[in-house]
């Protein structure tokens, strides 16, 4: 074909988000969802491995790792899983808002989710301070503070501060649960922490006004890694909080 | 195919199975159930939350099916991962003993 017979291709109303090289939004939004997917994908599989690694070990030290959840802050847990559950109920409100075109519902929800998000990570760190309080940092991470929680006696006052071992378990196992608990936690909250970037980025432009029905695309995908992240957490939590609660009483 | 936009009831509704559902682990955490109940009960609901969150909060249920290989996909690797490695360490004790 002679180049001068091509038509310049006639974008109806183009939309100014619109690239150059998708036919129509249409296309441009199926494409960044299908993006977003396959990095959920990989990050799926970074997150199983460790899920792997929890399993296994969990297997082989049953008693210790009942030992080592117990030792954690039920209330915390639970009150920072209805946290990020909320999180994403306004994360999704805001897509919906910029689906609909409510910008200032849109900015509202974005703020709340920002704000739950951080509240998650607050409530992390206060979490966290107890671990380091009570020497349960694995190994020797924390200079001057190596791994050394101090052991219940039985028959002893019951001290939320030392460690109530099962039958079976080992201070030793019960810092493998803390390696897996860190690594776990640790590496959610990262995420966490850039989900709370990728949605400030969002607010920004959302403030300005840029999203709304027929272009939300960033919006759409920064909720399906927030959402994603909810959902690590989902299992995150009675897997880290609850695998022994019924066997102390 | 243009984009579905879920109602603000449907949301609302996913949201508080959420809720409930955080609640049952809480709860079914604290009894003391014969065998591995416990775990199964708690990773039940769990599976139960992920997928009303994927369906809904990320629209899945209303994507294409490209969408739907592509995170199908993720179970699928997922699952060669943990019954690879369990085939293994889990049959380690038959020989030796």
């Amino acid at each position: 074909m002679n180049l001068a017979d091509a038509v310049p291709i006639e974008h109806e109303a183009s939309h100014p988000a619109l690239q150059h090289h998708f036919e129509n939004l249409e296309q441009q939004r199926e494409a960044g969802a299908l993006g977003m997917w396959v990095f959920l994908v990989t990050e799926i599989m970074f997150f199983g491995g460790m899920f792997l690694a929890y399993t296994l070990y969990r297997t082989q030290y049953p008693a210790a790792f009942a030992s080592a959840s117990n030792h954690l802050d039920l209330t915390l847990g639970a009150v920072n899983t209805v946290v990020l559950i909320l999180s994403s109920f306004t994360m999704a409100l805001a897509v919906y808002s910029a689906q609909v075109g409510k910008r200032t519902n849109q900015i509202i929800c974005l703020v709340f989710t920002i704000v739950l998000g951080l509240t998650f990570l607050g409530v992390k760190a206060v979490e966290y301070r107890d671990k380091y309080v009570d020497s349960l940092i694995p190994g020797k991470l924390i200079p001057g503070r190596p791994f050394k929680p101090e052991v219940q006696e039985h028959g002893t006052p019951y001290d939320k501060h030392k460690l109530h071992l099962l039958p079976g378990a080992t201070v030793k196992n019960v810092e493998m649960f803390y390696w897996i608990y860190f690594a776990m936690t640790g590496m959610h909250a990262v995420h966490m922490i850039i989900g709370v970037g990728l949605l400030s980025v969002i607010l920004f432009f959302a403030w300005r006004g840029r999203y709304g029905p027929e272009y939300h695309n960033p919006v759409e995908i920064s909720g399906l890694y927030w959402h994603f992240v909810d959902i690590i957490w989902i299992f995150l939590f009675p897997l880290l909080y609850l695998l022994g609660r019924h066997l102390e009483h | 195919m243009s984009e579905h936009i879920v109602s603000l009831r449907i949301y609302v509704t996913i949201f508080l199975a959420l809720l409930v559902g955080t609640a049952l682990t809480v709860v079914a955490g604290l009894q003391d159930f014969p065998g591995n109940l416990n775990v199964i009960i708690a990773l039940t609901i769990a599976v139960v939350k992920a997928t009303l969150v994927v369906l809904y909060f990320m629209h899945v249920r209303y994507s294409s099916r490209l969408i739907w290989v592509v995170f199908t996909s993720a179970l699928f690797w997922l699952a060669i991962l943990f019954v690879f490695t369990f085939s293994d360490y889990l049959t380690r004790g038959w020989l030796s003993g």
